[in-house]
């Protein structure tokens, strides 16, 4: 992968294992967290994870399909984009 | 490092928002294309269209995908038709089949719409010009994806009233041969002053004869995203309210900058510019309707209206200049009438009217933009609204355009539906009075005093 940092989001409501779920399958695809954050927004947890992708072992759309799916299962959204978004957006 | 609250800021924006780029334009030259022979000339447009732009829908998909943010349109937009056809186009016949080919080749790569079926007779029209722009009617009615534009006059040229003319007659002829859709053909019709050559817009899109081969152009959006941010500063001075859209205007086009230079990147074209004009769409939360009401009025089109859009425009232009090096195209708030529910509720109502839309084209980005009127208005009054809109651009030297849809069979009080992107609108009331005397006169009204900078 040409660009490594990317960020995770994660919304919906609170409930045991969405931490570790997530960081389980981070873990499979050998996918490293190099920040956690959460904090509740009108009553929605809220997390964002910094990871990096460069030695993951699928493609960046793959693994965001795949995200986005166990967010499914498990009740929540889970994002994963580029951090460049977020720096264009909110850095001058 | 990126904080979770700036995350959330963003996402917001493009979930609850609507945060949008609106389209990525790639810009292709056709002008390698010409041949005397027509057969050679539609086959060298197809081949260049359909290898340069191959990959444009796939790496929008992939962009929106890794950035979680939607790419509304991927589009097209070529060198003014006008030109290429010259020397292989002898009847109008010919330009049609020139259109029937854009459209074959913008459905083989998936775009969809693809702009440049035009010409640029600002000053004098050419046989050939005149040629594709008798062509217009029909090329409008058998194709699906073309857009066409006419560039009638510019603070430079003064106003080719021949064309002025001639416009007002294709306009009328466009709505007969489409009267089954509601005249649809004359939404994908616009006629400028000052038309930019770098524009993705459509339908003024089309690729000048200053630019490279190719090139990305890439056009923002979201009004949601000003109107939510406006509603933070209720009742709050002047000054914070233009910090608070400037702010917001940076933010957008930051975005469109970013989605620029990947998509530059990722197809091996140029980035030319971000576009950053706030271009509503039919659905609610996505109107600049909405923000100027959300600044204090009633109704859009009631007394300060003109003020309001004035103040939104510049702050944009002053948010977004500072966000990108390379901004181009329109710039500024589009106000179309059919496109934004706010513009068609105060419209059906009665507040907005066509000399008040006027009046807020001196303002805003471009012009009076899908307008609906009734079908009996005359060639000569479209083409006296078209005079009117097009002195005010070369005055003011700004781009300001028409795309007015004189819809077949229907008055005022009836509504017109285009469908999708382009909306629904009420037909709005036409000064019946006649100008068929100023109108027929021929010739040119010449460039003003203040363009004569040499």
């Amino acid at each position: 992968m040409e660009k490594s940092k990317s960020i995770i989001t994660v919304v919906g409501k609170d409930q045991v294992g969405i931490i570790g779920r997530v960081c389980t399958y981070l873990y499979q695809m050998n996918v490293n967290i190099e920040d956690i954050s959460q904090t509740i927004v009108s009553g929605y947890f809220n997390m964002m994870m910094i990871v990096d992708t460069s030695a993951a072992k699928k493609e960046f759309l793959a693994i965001s399909q795949e995200l986005e799916e166990l967010g499914k299962e498990i009740g929540v959204q889970i994002k994963l984009q580029r951090e460049d978004i977020f720096k264009s957006m909110q850095r001058i | 490092m990126i904080n979770i609250n700036e995350v959330i800021e963003t996402n917001n924006m493009i979930e609850k928002e609507k945060l949008d780029v609106r389209t990525i334009t790639l810009g292709i030259s056709l002008l390698d294309c010409i041949s005397d022979d027509m057969d050679t000339l539609c086959a060298n447009i197809y081949r260049r269209i359909t290898t340069t732009a191959k990959d444009l829908v796939k790496v929008g998909k992939e962009i929106e995908r890794e950035y979680a943010v939607p790419i509304v349109n991927k589009r097209i937009s070529v060198t003014p038709i006008g030109l290429i056809g010259a020397s292989a186009c002898k009847t109008t016949a010919d330009y049609v089949r020139i259109a029937k080919t854009l459209d074959e080749a913008a459905h083989e790569v998936g775009v969809n719409f693809l702009g440049g079926f035009s010409a640029i007779p600002a000053k004098g029209m050419t046989k050939s010009e005149e040629l594709l722009i008798r062509s217009i009617p029909e090329a409008l009615a058998c194709t699906e994806n073309v857009c066409s534009s006419v560039n009638l006059g510019s603070t430079k040229t003064g106003i080719n009233m021949d064309a002025v003319k001639l416009m007002g007659e294709i306009i009328k002829e466009t709505a007969k041969l489409t009267a089954d859709r509601d005249s649809l053909g004359c939404a994908k019709l616009v006629v400028l002053c000052n038309a930019p050559d770098d524009n993705p817009f459509m339908a003024g899109a089309f690729l000048g004869v200053t630019e490279a081969d190719n090139v990305i152009n890439v056009g923002v959006s979201g009004p949601g995203v000003i109107n939510h941010a406006i509603q933070g500063v209720k009742g709050k001075p002047f000054g914070e309210l233009c910090d608070t859209i400037k702010k917001t205007a940076f933010k957008v086009t930051r975005l469109g900058q970013l989605v620029a230079q990947e998509a530059s990147r990722r197809l091996g074209v140029p980035y030319g510019i971000v576009d950053l004009s706030l271009a509503p769409t039919p659905a609610v939360g996505d109107s600049i309707a909405e923000i100027l009401e959300s600044m204090g009025l009633e109704k859009v089109g009631c007394p300060g209206t003109t003020a309001a859009l004035a103040l939104l425009n510049d702050q944009v232009k002053k948010g977004g200049i500072m966000a990108s090096s390379y901004v181009g195209g329109l710039s500024g708030a589009f106000i179309p009438v059919s496109e934004d529910h706010g513009m068609i509720d105060s419209a059906r109502c009665g507040c907005l009217t066509l000399e008040k839309l006027e009046a807020m084209t001196c303002v805003c980005s471009v012009g009076l933009d899908m307008i609906a009127i009734p079908g009996k208005t005359t060639a000569s009054t479209i083409s006296g609204i078209i005079a009117d809109e097009m002195a005010i651009g070369m005055i003011n030297q700004k781009t300001t355009a028409v795309r007015i849809i004189p819809v077949e069979g229907k008055d005022v009080g009836e509504t017109a539906e285009f469908g999708g992107l382009l909306g629904s609108g009420p037909i709005m009331k036409v000064n019946e009075y006649s100008c068929e005397g100023f109108i027929s006169r021929g010739g040119r009204i010449p460039a003003p005093v203040h363009s004569f900078k040499n």
